[in-house]
């Protein structure tokens, strides 16, 4: 009863999403009060009802319904309850339910944070945002309808996966799915600004915090999986250039591009289609993101079995979407205008810089990424004679993403201190001068330092310095300005909370690079095979091999090695990596054991049995690897000090003011041939 | 600067950048794009010895052994019509198994064994990686006669 509870809930679900994508937009374009008044009604409805369907789901999973398909699929009845309930998300159907309780979460906070926008630009935002949904909405009802009845149900299910059976992993697709719908927000927007004609600073504002949180759920989002992947898959790598991470990276590289230039069209009013056409790419790739972990189509770690038909109407919806906003692009842009000049070296200049480069570099990554689906394509479309199928390997990537972000790099120090609109480049270089130098000193130095000397390794601590001490520039020059009566302290927490996030999220980028540097650099890694007793040495420190015992764990059995790591002689830690083999999938898993310090992580996996006791065991020394995550946590956590800033509430009480004050010019949009209608005239 | 040469130049600098950008994409894809071949492709003497590739196919039962080291192994692929060895050392992936697919990456030496560097593991029981798919498909069209009943099974599933 339960399961046909929720299936009906998912229809119902899709009708409001019907009324909510069509009634609103045309109540807009005619100025018909009653209609836009309907999206936030239908919005907060249909995220009753997904709610309802997703609590079916879980409820399903709880209580270990094998007569649900998808569940006797993914469940089991010895598995953990919190594994049942993230095992929800565990596979195809219910990660796309997990996509579409996202997408109504996303539009319910529309509803409650947009008490200050004018009528019409909510009933835009959340009708174009309905249609996705409709379009979601479909593929789950018609392709993939996770409540499809077993019959005769099963009499135990086939477990989850155990590789997803894992607390980073059960955090890691909500993260990303925030992230990846959170965009649908700012495309949203930038769809309802064309449709409105109106594209100005304040749309800028209404767009940002909204792209920030978004952004800030995918930096998460990434990280975490790059964590998961790190201590699960037992290979000790962080980022593999794999397919299915790409598909999250090219959003992240997108939306960080249009974080910048959001930026510039709220400061300055430039850039306007620039950052309306970011806004589009950006969930474009989200889209695409989807559609390349859900159809199968790359060959990838990642890869789960799936059905060709999925991918298909994925890649129709992704056409459609696409496709109807580049023609509405192509056709309003021009009446968006372009906005303020600025000169050669300009704030402006530097972000558009920080703009080109992000976006080649998502491109590279997306020539690299769908390559080999191209090749196919034209094979298929006989423009290419049969051939075999490709893949792009890491040091691609490697070779163009690097030199790019050089670049970026290099500009993100200066950007932040340079000028609005005319900057000044004798004075950029004399403020810079000493952090100039003195990077380059530590750059030269700092190799020795930490064992030899490489150039790549020199490069990227140049890299970070530069920006460590162009952040401090600018917080200092900063802080000399603000009020001489106050504290240092005070003075710092005086500071306008979006320059604070900015600053801190840079200094996460030079973290990042610290971490992914010297890990480049000085990591050391061995696969050896030990017997009991055996002892090796790795980075300093000793580690010996005390043999194999046998843990049960609830629905697992463990092969637990117990390796003793000695520094200089002296006893450190005890570590303890298991092989586990899961009861029903009977499916080995790695669990690496890691002893993560601030400075270094020491790595521990166990491979194979190779008799007599012995294992084949692989060993790391990992300096500063923990820095790469601590500098995602950076930047996302400057993104939420960027959004508590004080002017997006002060400005929204404003407006809710303005609003009520009766006629106001600013609703009034321009293109539109009746006159625009206030929220006052929309009660009467 | 008059504003027209400032556009001017902004375009200049914009092009240089792309072409840059481009030239760099194009010359590090070339060297890097990595072809898949079959055992019956690298039979027939269709690779290239100097360069990387990936093989797949499926992991010959009972062709995994395991050097005294404990680290290097050597099994062979088959795409049920031709066999390559392969050797590997270092820890094979969890999921790696006698019987089920696998894609190597690596070289073949001049002895006509494939060296790999790396072996793919993948997430799921039930996938079948497409090099893997397709190197059996193709194998499977030019013997579908000759081949026993039962050694349909890997490639039915698909």
């Amino acid at each position: 009863m339960i399961p046909e509870i929720g299936h009906f809930a998912l229809i119902v679900a899709l009708c409001v999403a019907l009324v909510q994508g069509t009634l609103p937009l045309v109540g807009a374009a005619r100025g018909i009060p009653r209609w836009m008044a309907l999206a936030r009604p239908a919005a907060q409805g249909q995220f009753v009802f997904v709610a309802i369907s997703y609590a079916c789901l879980t409820y399903a999973f709880i209580h270990s319904d094998f007569s649900v398909l998808y569940v006797a699929e993914h469940s089991n009845s010895a598995l953990p309850l919190i594994y049942r309930i993230a095992g929800v998300w565990g596979g195809h159907e219910g990660s796309l339910l997990l996509w579409i309780l996202m997408l109504s979460i996303w539009m319910l906070a529309v509803t409650v944070f947009s008490r200050h926008l004018p009528e019409e630009m909510v009933a835009r935002v959340l009708g174009v945002m309905g249609l996705v949904s409709v379009g979601f909405l479909c593929f789950i009802i018609f392709t993939s309808d996770p409540f499809q009845r077993l019959l005769p149900a099963a009499p135990d299910g086939q477990d989850l996966n155990p590789l997803l059976q894992d607390p980073g992993l059960a955090i890691h697709p909500p993260m990303l799915y925030m992230g990846y719908v959170g965009f649908s927000v700012a495309f949203a927007f930038a769809i309802a600004a064309l449709l409105g004609g109106k594209l100005d600073a304040t749309w800028a504002r209404w767009s940002r915090p909204w792209t920030t949180v978004a952004w800030m759920f995918l930096t998460c989002g990434i990280a975490l999986g790059s964590w998961w992947s790190y201590y699960v898959l037992g290979w000790g790598g962080w980022w593999f250039w794999d397919p299915v991470e790409n598909a999250s990276f090219m959003p992240w590289l997108v939306g960080t591009a249009l974080i910048h230039s959001l930026a510039v069209t709220e400061k300055r009013g430039s850039f306007k289609s620039w950052t309306v056409l970011l806004a589009i790419f950006a969930f474009s790739l989200s889209l695409l993101g989807t559609f390349l972990v859900r159809s199968g189509v790359l060959t990838s770690v990642h890869s789960f079995a799936s059905d060709p038909k999925r991918g298909l109407f994925i890649l129709i919806f992704l056409v459609i979407v696409v496709g109807s906003s580049l023609m509405l692009y192509a056709w309003r842009a021009p009446k968006v205008g372009l906005g303020g000049s600025f000169a050669m070296v300009s704030r402006e200049s530097l972000l558009l810089a920080n703009n080109v480069l992000f976006t080649t570099a998502a491109a590279t990554v997306l020539l690299g990424t769908l390559a080999p689906l191209f090749v196919d394509a034209l094979v298929a479309v006989g423009m290419l004679g049969p051939t075999n199928k490709i893949s792009v390997g890491a040091p691609y990537f490697n070779l163009v993403f690097v030199p790019i972000m050089f670049f970026a790099v290099f500009l993100m120090a200066v950007g932040p201190i340079a000028k609005w609109k005319k900057a000044n480049v004798p004075e950029l270089a004399a403020r810079l001068k000493w952090g100039g130098v003195t990077s380059v000193v530590i750059a030269v130095i700092m190799p020795f330092l930490l064992g030899h000397w490489s150039w790549l390794v020199s490069l990227g601590i140049l890299m970070a310095f530069w920006i460590i001490f162009a952040v401090a520039q600018g917080m200092w020059e900063r802080l000399q300005r603000t009020h001489s009566d106050r504290s240092w302290l005070g003075r710092l927490v005086g500071l306008p909370k979006s320059f604070l996030g900015m600053q801190l999220a840079h200094l996460g980028v030079a973290v990042f690079i610290l971490g992914v540097t010297v890990i480049g650099g000085y990591e050391v890694g061995k696969d050896v095979k030990m017997n009991i007793g055996d002892t090796v040495e790795v980075g300093g420190y000793t580690f010996r091999f005390d043999g194999v015992m046998s843990v049960p764990g609830p629905n697992y059995e463990a092969t637990r090695g117990i390796i003793k790591v000695f520094k200089d002689g002296v006893p450190l830690e005890e570590l303890h990596p298991e092989k586990r083999v899961y009861r029903v999938q009977r499916q080995p898993m790695t669990n690496a054991a890691i002893d993560s310090g601030f400075f270094r992580h020491l790595f521990v996996a166990l491979g194979e049995p190779v008799g007599n006791g012995g294992w084949s065991v692989r060993v790391y020394y990992k300096p500063l690897v923990s820095w790469i995550w601590l500098g995602c946590v950076m930047m996302a956590l400057g993104g939420l000090l960027a959004i508590s800033d004080r002017r997006y509430r002060t400005l929204a009480r404003k407006q809710r003011e303005q609003l009520r004050g009766g006629a106001d010019a600013s609703v009034s949009v321009a293109p539109q041939p009746k006159p625009a209608l206030t929220r006052a005239e929309v009660k009467s | 600067m008059k504003p027209r040469h400032k556009r001017l130049t902004f375009i200049l600098v914009g092009l240089a950048g792309v072409a840059i950008a481009a030239t760099l994409v194009l010359n590090a894809f070339r060297s890097n794009i990595v072809f898949a071949f079959s055992p019956s492709e690298v039979a027939a003497g269709k690779v290239p010895h100097d360069r990387e590739f990936r093989l797949g196919g499926l992991v010959e039962k009972g062709s995994l052994v395991r050097e005294n080291d404990g680290l290097t192994v050597h099994f062979v692929v088959t795409d049920l019509a031709q066999n390559v060895k392969v050797t590997y050392k270092g820890i094979l992936p969890d999921l790696f198994k006698e019987g089920t697919g696998a894609v190597s990456l690596g070289k073949l030496g001049a002895d006509g064994v494939f060296h790999a560097e790396q072996v793919l593991a993948k997430h799921d029981e039930k996938y079948m990686p497409p090099e893997v798919a397709q190197a059996l498909k193709e194998a499977k069209k030019d013997k579908t006669k000759s081949m026993p009943a039962t050694m349909n099974e890997g490639g039915d599933k698909l």
